[in-house]
């Protein structure tokens, strides 16, 4: 009889890194966002100062230029150079997202707050307008709204977070609801506490990191939003060097056959977004890790 | 403060109220221990007493002067004039706010801001916190020095009536003992009218002056309708 190693311990299925290993990629994941999103946002504040080269200045015997020494990412077909639209760009959608959301996260957050607390009536009357505000199409309201004023910054900004502050609207509503019926409200009401009083030291403070991850999740789809307005001719100036402006005016030489113009500015928009969805994702651990699935990008 | 319950019907449920009929009244400076078994209603009759939860029917008076509103529409001086120590300390205690923060919330909160100072520093030795707890937050202490947080809160407004819904069932001998001796000093000082709801006739007879149990309120709720709280 052979002496064999003891059946009983089977191998354990390698369909999930558990433990350490799992922890060591949740913080490579982490570290990478956060390297990416440093470096976007260095990019976009010190690089325009410091580096003293006119983003519009046009060189037409540089024209459609592909990728090389002198321009790593190729020129348009003005002869401006890519690397440098492109951080002009990322700077101005940068802006124009983080703002927006900022914007559409506070707007959401009052309106969630105000529902909850008030009830009743005034919470019907409030989320019947959101409910209403959500059933039109996002981009056919944001184009409504961007096209009241002459184009520019302010427009746009308004129109995204006019269309985005809605589920931040929803998702604070819920929460301010749950908060609401804890006892330590009940003592602070007994403490002589006003509704003000207790929406803004204990109801608020407890939905912000909600609020803040909602507001987080919506800056690269407010971004989004502006390269699709700017993509339609409805968004930033013409002239403006936004990443939707740029694959716009990128779009004739694509067919051409020169890709850089486009495949630049696009990459500008997708890396950013995956950076801010990774660090977003762990929060959302963080802070809620039993449900996963309930804020997606 | 003379509290006066009368015929009150409550719960959560209109058609199976949890409290029905119940008729409860403590004279001024009394001590009364509320007996009764768990989930009978004893806690949604301490609530409607402290004001935080509206009857269907009945009324409840103060010094002769009956309520009118309840949460939020009952007025800010008689809301305050009444102190609520609730079960379970870590639900009762906002889970930002430092010890200090929670016991000073109270006079922040009915624009006394200058005397949190001074009303910290003398009921935190009162209850038995030392200095070092104060800066904590609610996670960072036991469910007793919570519970003695809590207490100092519901005492900080000087409340004529203090409504402690079982207060000490999460404690340990000692920390009740303790708790229980804070509220008799307190009582002693003040002569503070006490509703004392617990489910232990040992402590509550040897705290409170007059022991009332639950089927002594009024008609007793039917047996299969006594249901828990959520």
């Amino acid at each position: 009889m052979t002496c064999d190693a003891p059946t009983a311990l089977p191998t354990a299925p390698a369909w999930r890194p558990a433990g350490p290993a799992r922890r060591s990629w949740r913080t490579l994941r982490v570290g990478s966002s956060a390297g990416v999103l440093a470096a976007v946002v260095v990019a976009v504040l010190v690089v325009p100062p410091l580096v003293q080269l006119d983003q519009q200045a046009v060189h037409l015997h540089l024209k459609l230029r592909p990728p090389g020494l002198d321009h790593p990412f190729g020129t348009d077909e003005l002869g401006r150079d890519l690397l440098l639209r492109c951080v002009h760009g990322l700077r101005v959608s940068l802006f124009v997202g983080v703002s927006a959301a900022l914007v559409a996260a506070v707007l959401g957050t009052a309106v969630g707050t105000l529902a909850a607390t008030l009830g009743g009536w005034a919470d019907r009357i409030l989320m019947r307008a959101v409910d209403a505000v959500a059933s039109v199409p996002h981009l056919l309201l944001g184009v409504f709204v961007v096209a009241l004023w002459r184009p520019g910054v302010l427009p746009v900004l308004l129109s995204i977070a006019a269309t985005h502050w809605l589920s931040t609207a929803r998702i604070v509503r819920a929460e301010v609801l749950s908060l609401r019926s804890r006892p330590f409200v009940d003592a602070a009401i007994s403490g002589g506490a006003s509704r003000w009083r207790i929406a803004v030291r204990h109801l608020v403070p407890g939905v912000l990191p909600q609020a803040g991850l909602a507001a987080v999740l919506s800056v690269p789809h407010a971004m989004w939003h502006e390269s699709a307005l700017s993509f339609l001719g409805l968004g930033l100036p013409t002239h403006m060097a936004s990443l939707g402006n740029l694959i716009e005016d990128a779009r004739g030489s694509l067919l051409a056959g020169q890709w850089w113009p486009t495949l630049f500015p696009g990459l500008f928009l997708v890396i950013p977004t995956l950076a801010v969805a990774g660090l977003a994702g762990a929060w959302r651990e963080r802070i809620n890790p039993r449900r996963r699935s309930e804020l997606t990008l | 403060m003379r509290l006066e319950i009368r015929s009150v019907t409550a719960g959560h449920d209109r058609s199976a109220p949890v409290v029905r009929d119940a008729s409860l009244t403590l004279a001024s400076g009394e001590a009364v221990g509320l007996l009764g078994p768990s989930g009978c209603g004893k806690s949604t009759l301490a609530r409607v007493a402290a004001l935080l939860h509206r009857p269907y029917s009945g009324t409840v008076s103060f010094d002769g002067v009956p309520v009118t509103g309840w949460r939020h529409r009952a007025p800010r001086a008689l809301r305050t004039a009444v102190g609520v120590v609730l079960q379970q300390p870590r639900l009762a205690a906002d889970p930002r706010l430092t010890l200090a923060d929670l016991i000073a919330e109270p006079l922040r909160a009915t624009g006394r801001r200058d005397e949190v100072p001074v009303r910290v520093r003398d009921l935190a030795p009162l209850v038995g916190l030392t200095p070092d707890l104060l800066p904590r937050r609610p996670h960072e202490v036991s469910d007793g020095q919570l519970q003695r947080a809590c207490l100092a809160r519901a005492l900080v407004l000087r409340p004529r009536l203090l409504i402690c819904d079982e207060m000490t069932a999460m404690l340990d001998a000692s920390t009740t003992a303790a708790l229980v001796s804070v509220v008799e000093t307190y009582r002693r000082a003040t002569g503070a009218t006490l509703l004392a709801v617990g489910h232990d006739p040992v402590l509550l007879a040897r705290w409170c002056d007059r022991l009332v149990p639950w089927s002594a309120l009024g008609a007793p709720p039917a047996a299969g309708d006594a249901r828990p709280r959520p």
